[in-house]
């Protein structure tokens, strides 16, 4: 176990420097510099030959790819162009918190109501509860968070105030409580309805096993039945899911951050895209690549001190 | 367990592991797929090697358009696809208006009614016709991306899992970089790169999306390659290419045509998604996600919520029809879900 856990850690430096090296030569491919409008505000070629030495982009791409990385291990990932004079850094420090706020509310929400809305089901197969899940999870997974996001705003924000109602919640924004709950709601409802499909399959399967019918037959509560033998068979491999479900949510912020107006990562990495500000999309990809690889990392790991089963 | 029913969905342990990582909305064969591989160990501890197949083609096509037109569900998203993809094509006929026609420009954000069915939007052209012509743009970046999708997994997917050990090695590892990555942001990055434009979009998604299908190619070339027929045939003579196309890839049909109908709307979602947030399509062309993005603007939104509803509601609906007829279709071709 310990072995694979520093196999498997291993694996992430290599991981990285691909992941940053596909990004960057993405970038580099990028026709334009951030410099090249220049009819309108007179920049000469000289002043865009300086700002370019000046920025480092005069000097042959393995050279910059390497100061490049030896610079984001020191997390100075230079000044943002759209932004100038702020610093990637700042500006991420700034953001990223929000990101991971609304990210870390998403996933807690589709991880429990998913997770219960699943056993639910499983224990009461083909009755009501499990009737309505498995309608509205299939209903939920499969729109887009974005159009998820917009129903929640035409319903909560014209809708029913429309019709008299104003229960309060706002729709753009990132005050306080008010703002995060119809974010959160859009951004977790795809993962929720995964979660509560797949968890509802696997205690099934657990439920129809062989172990499962000995338990009952030594005339087992069905209470102690569920908790102690299918419970937990049923959400061992749920646990593999928990990596793709952090990076579905993290995406999928991207796009609802656009559309409940969220100043997190998500919003500047659109914005630096329209202004081809290459230091924040280089870095934004690369802080979420890191993130993601980093949750998968300890998945994997949790999942093989779960599972005794599972030998490295 | 019944081994010895047919399975055209066979799976594999570490495919199961791979196609885990397929974020929602296409991630149901995950969930196929996960199962199967549990079978898979469990078939591999009574000593079974892979899964016999019985039946003649035709009759395994036929009980699968059975099983799916039983399906209530499947018929619906069939019926939503099914219209989505004539609505597509008869788009220049059925629509009232071009789709960058300002029909008037002072009756801009005009509210649905006799003369325009959906109103109009904020410069005044038809909602109506825009929503037809941006249902042609869905159709057109689902079937051409998946087409370049698949010429790229094919062969990668293919030579991977067939060679398996040094080839197999190197492009797995560069697919695992690539999959680190949210694809969406990969796909932002290649159209900002190549620039905004739909054959950009076909390129952009294609050369991302290919990654999830070489896997699943993969991991099913190395299950089938043990199979006892593949054997057979290589000891009879054959070589590595007829192998491929003769035996492997057609029974891989079944899963890839399951990947596929979760696939193809994917690939409009990413459409809509990044015309949605200015990178993608650009007006006067219309597209689904670029007519909900002009219509959100918070000010708008109040005052004019139809120029919203319906680009939502047509992305929408389309993707509940795809789900459905994918759901249904994997229930249908694979055997073990028949009670």
């Amino acid at each position: 176990m310990l072995r694979y856990a520093i196999h498997r850690s291993l694996w992430f430096i290599p991981t990285l420097l691909g992941m940053t090296a596909v990004t960057f030569i993405i970038m580099q491919l990028t026709p334009g510099s951030p410099f090249s409008p220049s009819a309108a505000n007179g920049i000469t070629p000289e002043m865009i030959a300086a700002l370019e030495h000046k920025y480092g982009l005069d000097k042959p791409i393995y050279e910059r790819f390497g100061l490049y990385v030896w610079h984001s291990l020191q997390s100075d990932f230079g000044v943002s162009y759209q932004y100038r004079p702020q610093e990637v850094r700042d500006i991420i420090a700034r953001s990223f918190p929000i990101s991971l706020q609304l990210g870390t509310m998403a996933t807690a929400l589709a991880v429990l109501v998913g997770m219960s809305l699943g056993v639910m089901a499983a224990v009461n197969q083909n009755g009501v509860v499990d009737y309505i899940s498995v309608t509205s999870a299939i209903l939920f997974y499969s729109m887009p968070n974005f159009v998820m996001g917009f129903l929640l705003i035409l319903t909560f924000a014209v809708w029913l105030p429309h019709h008299g109602i104003d229960i309060g919640l706002r729709v753009s924004g990132w005050e306080g409580p008010r703002d995060w709950i119809l974010p959160t709601i859009a951004l977790a409802a795809a993962p929720l309805a995964t979660l509560a499909r797949y968890t509802r399959s696997s205690m099934i399967d657990v439920i129809r096993s062989d172990y499962v019918r000995t338990a009952r037959a030594k005339g087992l509560a069905e209470r102690k039945v569920v908790l102690k033998h299918v419970l937990k068979n049923a959400l061992i491999p749920v646990v593999t899911l928990i990596g793709p479900i952090f990076a579905a949510v993290a995406t999928g912020s991207f796009f609802v951050e656009q559309v409940f107006n969220i100043p997190g990562m998500g919003k500047y990495y659109v914005q630096s895209m329209q202004t081809k500000d290459q230091p924040m999309i280089l870095a934004v990809t690369l802080i979420f690549g890191i993130f993601l690889a980093l949750m998968n990392l300890l998945v994997d790991i949790a999942y093989g001190l779960i599972d005794p089963r599972i030998r490295y | 367990m019944t081994h010895s029913a047919a399975s055209p969905h066979p799976s594999h342990p570490e495919q199961a592991l791979d196609t885990a990582d397929r974020v929602v909305g296409s991630d149901l064969t995950a969930r196929s797929v996960a199962f199967d591989a549990e079978e898979q160990g469990a078939l591999a501890a009574l000593g079974v090697e892979g899964e016999v197949v019985v039946g003649r083609q035709a009759s395994l096509w036929g009980d699968a358009w059975r099983r799916l037109v039983r399906n209530r569900l499947a018929v619906i998203g069939m019926i939503v696809v099914v219209t989505f993809i004539v609505l597509a094509i008869l788009a220049p006929l059925l629509a009232p208006y071009d789709e960058s026609e300002v029909v008037d420009v002072r009756l801009a954000r005009y509210h649905p009614s006799w003369t325009w069915p959906l109103g109009l939007d904020r410069n005044g052209r038809d909602i109506f016709s825009r929503l037809l012509y941006g249902a042609r743009v869905s159709l057109m970046v689902g079937v051409v991306s998946y087409i370049i999708v698949l010429a790229i997994a094919i062969p990668i997917g293919s030579l991977a899992g067939y060679y398996g050990g040094f080839v197999d090695n190197v492009l797995m590892r560069g697919v695992d970089i690539i999959f680190t990555i949210p694809q969406v942001l990969l796909v932002l990055m290649v159209v900002n790169w190549r620039g905004p434009g739909l054959t950009n979009i076909f390129l952009a998604i294609g050369l991302i999306g290919w990654v999830t299908e070489a896997r699943l190619i993969r991991g099913q070339m190395l299950l089938l390659r043990e199979q006892e027929y593949v054997k057979a045939s290589r000891v009879a003579g054959a070589k590595a290419p007829y192998i491929i196309f003769r035996h492997l890839l057609p029974n891989s049909l079944t899963p890839i045509i399951v990947a596929a109908t979760f696939g193809i709307p994917a690939a409009i979602f990413t459409e809509a998604a990044i015309s949605f947030v200015g990178v993608g399509i650009r007006p006067p062309q219309a597209s689904w996600g670029q007519m909900v993005g002009e219509a959100s603007r918070p000010s708008d939104i109040q005052t004019d919520p139809h120029m919203l509803i319906f680009p939502v509601i047509a992305i929408g609906l389309t993707m509940l029809g795809f789900t459905f007829l994918g759901d249904g279709l994997r229930d249908a071709l694979d055997p073990k879900g028949n009670e």
